[in-house]
Order: structure tokens, then sequence, then C-alpha cells
């Protein structure tokens, strides 16, 4: 059995949530399985929120006044914990709505002046749809070609596919996920990002699945855009990262305009402010930087590296219990292969709706559906999944549960 | 086992779909997707005398979108085509005599929108 114990990291008491049931007052335990699409909030993150927004609260920037000044403080002093937490430098740390907006910011700046007819992005088949329509809806509008790296048998993708797509010399940037939401498969994000500036091509990292579960060092990476989002790393909703090169971001167009983001402007004409806020254009999200902040300052405090091993331990236990649920098919790198916190799975005669509804009633909460991911799940043929993903929170326990809860809902369709 | 919502005869019909398959030659067609996994459905139908002859439904679901549209088939077929537009969300929901959730709504909506579509060319989810 692997060592889960041995990796335990025992913080659950940190999250509220857990004291209350998965449903009505007296219900089920919460067996919280849903951490890839948003992660529950510990206690240190909910106090740093909500004592920004009573003690600290006003709008940045321009303040003079004392309270203004505070709130000045938080947020830049937020912007250097996020910026660091990932190995990034503030000035080039640009807080947006969520890791969607952030590749939009990317697709629309950067592709908007960049690409035309003639040139390629580059995707892999198992990007999360934010990491695939802003390039589908950008090449379609610059006259530009999108193509895409396939997914194999065991959720990988293959690196002499990338050099053959490189080798063609069109390709001007490769957008990948760091980690796949669906698959779990951890991309060799550093070596491709390598490849593709050796062919010139620029690099963005999807790493909203990847920052919650791992050390994530953008600058080891060597990404020229690296996207994150503050809720799924125990940070509250409403914000996303995106870290850009400087020389591009500086050279870069802003995606939004208004308010706080310009130099000076005329009626006739603006002239932009300086990095980060010539992209964060109207009043920024000045608590939920606070929150965010609090929230590395949480997981730094555990230790991604140890997060890690955690997670790593518990979906080994996790994949092995669901092959022992007969009629599970899980999808993404077999065991014993390096992979991220989740696993997706079908089970025979039971579609993901009805598996996801019946292990609700369980107290257990997994995701079931595309998950934004419609190319991939036709390409593994099927229409849907179910899916459970980890968080520093979960214990062996949850995973028991869910393998219980399994095999109870196959009694209920008679399998 | 008795379950509020997976009841025996919905279980039945989602194992053993009633009118699920291809109807060739068709006089009307519909497909559509549920948005929240994705699923497709899709119908055939074949029209005499102003109403429905006969149908198919082909397509993948949960059981509850599979035992609506298999329970449906049975009384859409020699219907009118002109009461096919004006059916809406509580003949299906009665129909099927289980409790749908919000979430799950849609999911045992989405025959009536296939069959609404390809008859009368409205698209919108029934109310």
């Amino acid at each position: 059995m692997p060592p889960v114990a041995e990796h335990a990291l025992a913080v659950r008491a940190d999250f509220p949530i857990f004291e209350r049931g998965a449903g009505e007052p007296g219900s089920k335990p919460l067996i919280y399985l849903d951490s890839g699409a948003t992660s529950q909030k510990p206690r240190q993150v909910i106090e740093a929120l909500t004592r920004h927004l009573a003690e600290h609260n006003a709008n940045v920037h321009r303040g003079v006044y004392p309270l203004a000044q505070e709130a000045d403080e938080a947020f830049e002093a937020a912007r250097g914990a996020i910026a660091s937490f990932t190995g990034a430098e503030p000035r080039t740390t640009i807080f947006t709505k969520n890791a969607t907006e952030a590749i939009n910011l990317v697709a629309r700046s950067w592709g908007g002046a960049n690409l035309g007819p003639g040139d390629a992005v580059l995707i892999t088949q198992m990007e999360h749809h934010a990491n695939l329509v802003p390039w589908q809806q950008l090449c379609r509008e610059r006259g530009a070609e999108l193509r895409w790296l396939e997914v194999d048998e065991h959720g990988e993708i293959s690196l002499a596919q990338l050099d053959a797509e490189l080798e063609r010399g069109d390709v001007k940037l490769l957008a990948v996920a760091h980690v796949s939401n669906v698959l779990g498969t951890i991309n060799p994000v550093a070596e491709m990002a390598a490849r593709a500036r050796a062919a010139g091509a620029l690099t963005l990292i999807d790493g909203a699945q990847a920052v919650p579960q791992m050390p994530v060092d953008v600058e080891r990476i060597g990404a020229d855009f690296y996207v994150w989002t503050g809720h799924k790393a125990v940070g509250p909703t409403g914000i996303g990262v995106l870290h850009g090169r400087r020389s591009l971001l500086e050279e870069m167009e802003p995606f939004l305009t208004g308010g706080d983001m310009i130099a000076s402007v005329s009626m006739q004409e603006t002239t932009w402010n300086e990095l980060p806020f010539k992209f964060e254009a109207g009043t920024p999200p000045i608590a939920e930087a606070v929150g965010l902040a609090a929230a590395v300052r949480y997981l730094d405090g555990i230790g991604m590296d140890r997060v890690r091993e955690h997670e790593r331990a518990l979906t080994e236990l996790m994949l092995a219990r669901l092959a022992e649920v007969p009629g599970v098919r899980v999808v993404g790198p077999p065991a014993g292969r390096e992979r991220g916190a989740l696993a997706s799975f079908t089970v025979e005669g039971m579609h993901p709706h009805d598996i996801a509804e019946l292990l609700g009633r369980e107290g257990v909460c997994v995701r079931a559906g595309h998950h934004c991911a419609q190319p991939l799940m036709r390409c593994l043929g099927v229409a849907a999944t179910a899916r459970a993903s980890l968080g520093v929170y979960n214990e062996e326990s949850d995973v028991e549960a869910l393998a219980q809860a399994l095999v109870k809902g196959r009694e209920v369709f008679g399998l | 086992m008795s379950d509020d919502l997976y009841r025996d005869y919905i279980l039945e019909h989602y194992k053993r779909p009633k009118n699920f398959g291809e109807l060739d030659p068709h006089d009307l067609e519909g497909v559509e997707h549920n948005p929240l996994c994705g699923d497709e459905l899709g119908v055939h139908i074949r029209v005499a005398d102003g109403r429905i002859e006969d149908l198919r439904f082909h397509g993948h679901g949960c059981a509850i979108s599979q035992a609506a549209a298999s329970i449906a088939s049975e009384e859409l077929k020699g219907m009118p085509l002109s009461e096919v537009g004006k059916l809406d969300a509580d003949w299906m929901i009665d129909l099927l005599g289980i409790p749908v959730s919000a979430t799950r709504r849609k999911c045992a909506l989405l025959n009536l929108k296939v069959v609404r579509g390809a008859v009368t060319g409205e698209n919108d989810w029934p109310s």
C-alpha cells in the first residue's frame, strides 16, 4: 500500500467547510473530491479577506489619505507574495479575473499584433476550453492556423510530434496545460518551452491545475507566459494571475482599457501606465489579492514539496482503490506513472452524471461531464467522465469513502 | 433496492430504451446537446396525416435522459404535430414520475427539446 500516512498533512481542521455536512444539517460528512474545479478555503484566507475588508478597505492608487495608503500597501505586498510564490517578479505579475482572462489577454494583446496568415498556434488535444477557444478565435480572425499535439493511450503527448510541428517553422506560440484537468497528465513544460524557444516560438503555460499541487517556478520553466487562478489554490474566486516575460509585456498593447491603466489621457490620446498596471484596467481585485496572498503563505507554510508528496501518495491509493471496483476504467497515465492529483473514470453501465448523483448522496462530491475539454473526450472515446480530484485537506478516509460509494452506486443500478 | 430517483422502471427504460435507433426514411430530424455533459440526443420522425407516425431516438446520455426519451417516445407516437409544439416541461416531468432536481432538469427535458425542435423549429428549452 502506498505510504499515505507518512505524507499526511493533517490540515483539515484549518478548513471550516468541513464543520458542515454534505447536505442538510445532520447529513453525512462532506467528502470533497472536486478541488480540480475549486478548492476549499482555510480559515487563514477567510480571515485575511474579512480583516482587509473590515479594517483596510479603500481603493488603490492615487488615494493620499492614510487608509488609502494602507490599501495600496496591502495590495502591492500581496502582489509581491504571490509573485515570489511562483518565482516571478511583481512587476511582471498581472492580476486578472481568472486564468481564462489571462489567456485571453495574451491572445488579444500579443496575438492580435503578432499573428497573421502563414503563422500557426500550437496547442494540445488535452487543453481545457480556456486554452483552446481563445486561440481558435484568434486564429480565425487573423487568418492563422491552429494545430495540436495528439494525446496517446497513456494520456501523454509526444515530444517527437512537438519537434515535427516546430520544424515546420511557422509556429509562433505553443500553448499547453502544465497539468491536465481531465487526465492528470503532467506535461514536461520546461522541456517543451526550451524546444519552442529554440524554434523561435513563444510558450504559454496554463498552470491552473499545477500551482495548487506542486512547486512551480516560472523562471525555471522558462515559459514566456504562465497563467493560473487563485480559487483553485485555496484562494478566493475573482483573481487570476498572468506572469509574463517583461520585454513582451512592455511591447504589448493593453487588453482592456479604462481607468488605472493610463499614464495620461487627453480627449484624443492616451499613454499607458507602466507594468503591471498597464494590464489592470479599472479597480483591480484588491481584497482577492490580499486573500490570495494569504493562500500562498498558507501553502508555503505547509511546503509545496510536502503538498506534492501527499497528493502523489493519495492519488496512488485512489487509483488502487478504483481499480478494485468492477467496471471502473480510469483514463490518463496508468498507476506508477507521474500524474497529478485526480482520477477521471467511467463505470460500465452507468453514466457519469448518475455516478455523481449517487456519490453525492453518500456525501462524496465529484464532478461529472466533459470538464470543459470536449475535443479530448472525443479522442478518449467517451462523452463524459466522473472526476475525483484532491486537495491538501483530503485524507485516506475520503478515498475509502469514494470507493465504498461507488460500490453502493453500482448496486442501485443492479450492477 | 428501492430508490426515489432510480426507480425500477427508470432503470429498465435506461437499460432497454424503447424506440431507439435510426428510422429511414424519415420526414423530420433533430439533434441537441446537453451543455452540462456534452451528451447528444437525436431524433428521426416519420409523419403521416399530420401526426407522428413513428419515431426513433439515437445518441447517449444518463439514466434520466435516456429513460425520459424512452418513456416520451411511447406518448409521442400518434400525436398530432400541432400538439407537439404545446408540450411543456411539466408534461415531461409528470410523465417521468420522479423528483427531478434543478441540476438534472435538462437531462429530463433534452428529448422534448429535440422533438419540439424537429417539429416546430423552435430551439428553446421547454419551460
